[in-house]
């Protein structure tokens, strides 16, 4: 009991510091959820009884965050533009905006300043041409500071605030000359900067918001952007401003994924995934069952060091595997092309066909051990007496294996052949390793290589180079979340009616 | 299996015919079974570091390929190796834990939805938690925010998001165990005034030693492996995990780095090799015990 109160305790007391850290960060939906797991957690085990939901809800809890609600919120921003020049806000990108094509008003007053800082954010305090303090950050325009100190007519501090010496400024030169405080609550009033922390002028935009909200101007040239829709202020003629904002985009990243067909298309990298991950396992498994029925024989010596060699590729990291064999198989230095086809220039990974071929065989290398392990526990597994039956009745080897062994073997290891197939489909480690999805595709409309599989045109939309488009590479998430649903489905259907027949 | 008559007296083409084969097929097999792993500890041991100078298997043996390794500040191999060894010991643990409380209760305790609770939690097997990859990156990021221990770069959000998954097709391994230790030393510590507390926590857990060991292993070799996840949560060189730092080693220089990667792969490997063969005949019966026969 006493055990079971401090542990309550210290879950409560981490539970309380996230409420109150996530409320104080604006983080609201954060908050909120924290709540409701700290309450729940408190009702289920200082309630009597309910003891089931005591033993699941530590590891329901983890679940449903890091695995059902991750896999659901990328379905959500798979209907959003999230990514790269759309991580803001409207409001917060707006002022983006300004701030990046912002110039000095020619012939405007300078404004004596002191920079501020408070919890690491950085104030400007200035000092308006009537004699007035002035207060203001990066997001709250400038107001009023009544009860700051003046020296020699400037301000310089306020109560609450720590003013920045001149070493400060120097540590932080960056940071204050990036900062921008607007002058008021109207983000065309421009903007105060300073160069060197001392003095600040007024700042403006060409841009000039209309009061809607739904168009700007650049006064400069006269062209007028709208609001398209799809987190971007456009001109007529296309072009966008950026940074843009997140918005909701609605289908619009699953027609970019579906809607341009070509080579290297997504119909393509769908089908290249089916064919990797069947051949994958097809071939894996009859390697495996192979050596399995080989080395079955009692009579044959020296089974066990052979069992435990041939093992060792499943025991070696998959992520070292593929890049181990990346190198072997480079085609001017590598081993295989050096030493075992004698210095031929062999293109293993940087022709397409040739590539696809490689990154087959790799897994395989990979995988089949793990079949002949599995299907040497199978075939160990079936009863003796059927198969003195068959020899009894002079069934030839052949016979007896096709016959007999194998659809045992089938039933036995058709559970771990379609999680083999499932694990295949997102063999991300074997591919990226191995190729990086390459040899790359300069027609593919959402560059993948050939060797490009889902999972690997995912995260190289997401996080690698520069365009970092977190909404299509969600969709593509999504699809291979369908794809795999409906695998998962027909195959489990069908095990169970193999499981009736024999 | 014993359904072939041993022959006491065999002349050279039947011992061919009937297991000299075997025999040729097994040297095949492991020479292409073996042969990468070779060939990596052999370049590791090279002097030449370059990918051109390793295709002379043990033409010389020097551990220069080592001293670079860990004397490198740019590339600080001996922290990647302790972060995963951080990441992988605790992430295993609490996975254990979270993981044996669930089979206890599915295995002991009879409530609604047990049946499906116990399917469910087998189907999303399927469901790699790296398909929400994006969402998680997202989501530390958001969480880094107001609590910078448990963001982007820590090990702590890291081993948090793994936690995810903890619960799975292992809870059903586990389950099937469980099952295996009989109920009546349940009842007699109930008769006896043990509560369900304690029956789990000295008596359940000490019987089901061997499947936590395996279970605990089992998740080991996977996170210590894990590349995806590793790779968004930590971008900062110092915190990263050994996949993640070995990828970026090499990704870039692939034939200057080859011999100091091929090194540090071996001592990256050696640990999980090793607890992978103490393992696997556990990890036989394990698969068939989830294989619903």
């Amino acid at each position: 009991m006493a055990i079971k109160i401090v542990s309550m305790a210290v879950v409560d007391g981490l539970g309380v510091f996230l409420v109150l850290a996530f409320s104080a960060s604006g983080q609201p939906i954060l908050a909120v959820v924290s709540v409701a797991i700290l309450i729940g957690v408190n009702i289920v085990y200082f309630r009597r009884g309910g003891l089931p939901a005591k033993y699941l809800v530590p590891g329901l809890i983890f679940l449903a965050i890091f695995q059902l609600f991750v896999i659901g919120f990328t379905v959500f921003v798979s209907f959003t533009n999230y990514g790269f020049g759309h991580n803001l806000d409207k409001p917060a990108a707006e002022q983006q905006l300004l701030t990046n094509s912002v110039t000095r008003v020619p012939g405007s007053a300078a404004y004596p300043v002191s920079v501020l800082s408070k919890q690491s954010t950085l104030y400007l305090l200035a000092t308006s041409p009537s004699g007035d303090a002035l207060l203001g950050s990066a997001t709250q325009p400038l107001a009023p500071a009544p009860d700051a100190t003046f020296d020699a007519g400037k301000a310089v501090s306020v109560p609450g605030y720590q003013t920045l010496t001149l070493r400060d400024l120097l540590a932080q030169q960056k940071a204050v000359t990036n900062l921008a405080v607007p002058l008021s609550g109207d983000v065309n009033d421009g903007v105060l900067k300073t160069a060197d922390g001392r003095r600040a002028y007024v700042y403006k935009s060409s841009l000039v918001f209309s009061a809607d909200g739904d168009s700007v101007t650049d006064s400069s040239t006269g062209t007028v952007y709208t609001d398209n829709g799809e987190g971007n202020f456009e001109a007529p003629d296309g072009t966008k401003l950026v940074p843009g904002w997140k918005a909701n985009v609605g289908f619009s990243n699953y027609v970019t994924a579906l809607g341009s067909t070509g080579q290297g298309d997504i119909i393509g990298v769908i089908a290249w995934t089916f064919v990797f991950a069947f051949f994958s396992v097809l071939l894996s498994f009859t390697l495996g069952t192979f050596l399995a029925l080989v080395f079955n024989d009692p009579r044959m010596r020296g089974r066990r060091i052979y069992r435990l060699v041939m093992i060792l590729p499943y025991a070696f990291p998959i992520f070292l595997s593929g890049l181990v064999w990346s190198g072997m198989l480079n085609t001017q230095f590598g081993f295989v092309n050096q030493v075992l086809f004698g210095g031929d220039a062999i293109p293993w990974l940087t022709n397409p066909q040739l590539a696809r071929v490689s990154t087959v065989l790799v897994s395989v290398w990979f995988g089949f051990p793990y079949f002949f392990l599995v299907s040497t526990g199978a075939l160990q597994a079936i009863p003796e007496d059927i198969q003195q039956a068959a020899i009894v009745d002079g069934a030839s080897p052949w016979r007896l294996f096709r016959h007999i062994n194998l659809p045992l073997l089938l039933v036995a290891t058709s559970p771990l052949l379609i999680a083999a197939f499932a694990y295949s489909f997102n063999d991300f480690s074997t591919i990226f390793m191995l190729t990086g999805g390459g040899p790359s595709n300069p027609s593919s409309p959402i560059n993948a290589g050939a060797t490009d599989i889902l999972i690997t045109v995912v995260y190289k939309l997401a996080f690698v180079g520069g365009s970092k488009d977190y909404g299509l590479a969600s969709a593509f998430s999504a699809i291979i979340f369908m794809i795999v649903s409906v695998i998962s489905i027909v195959l489990f259907r069908r095990t169970k009616s193999l499981e009736e027949i024999y | 299996m014993t359904t072939y008559r041993t022959y006491q007296r065999r002349g050279p083409v039947q011992w061919f015919r009937q297991t000299g084969w075997r025999h040729i097929v097994g040297l095949i097999m492991s020479a292409i079974a073996v042969f990468p792993l070779l060939y990596v500890l052999s370049t590791s041991l090279a002097k030449s570091g370059t990918l051109t100078g390793s295709n002379q298997l043990f033409a010389s043996i020097t551990f220069d390929n080592y001293v670079k390794l860990f004397n490198d500040p740019g590339r600080p191999f001996f922290r990647w190796w302790c972060n995963t060894l951080i990441v992988s010991s605790v992430t295993s643990a609490a996975s254990v834990f979270l993981c044996a409380m669930a089979a206890y209760a599915f295995s002991r305790l009879r409530f609604a939805g047990r049946r499906v609770g116990l399917g469910t939690l087998v189907i999303t097997q399927m469901f790699p938690q790296f398909l929400g990859v994006i969402s998680i990156f997202l989501l530390l990021g958001a969480i880094g925010d107001a609590v910078p221990w448990l963001g982007l770069n820590t090990l702590p959000g890291l081993i948090a998001v793994y936690l995810g998954g903890a619960l799975g097709v292992n809870t059903y391994l586990m389950y099937g165990y469980f099952n295996t230790i009989p109920r009546e030393i349940d009842e007699a510590a109930k008769i006896d005034g043990a509560g369900h507390a304690r029956i789990f926590f000295t008596i359940i857990l000490r019987l089901v030693a061997p499947i936590l060991v395996v279970i605990g292993m089992l998740v080991y070799i996977g996170v210590a492996g894990e590349f995806v996840i590793a790779s968004v949560v930590l971008s900062d060189t110092q915190i990263q995990t050994a996949p993640v730092g070995l990828y970026n080693m090499i990704s870039m220089f692939r034939n200057d780095n080859w011999g100091v990667f091929c090194a540090g792969a071996v001592l990256t490997a050696l640990p999980v090799m090793a607890l992978f063969l103490y393992t696997q005949k556990y990890i036989v019966t394990g698969l068939f015990a989830g294989s619903g026969k």
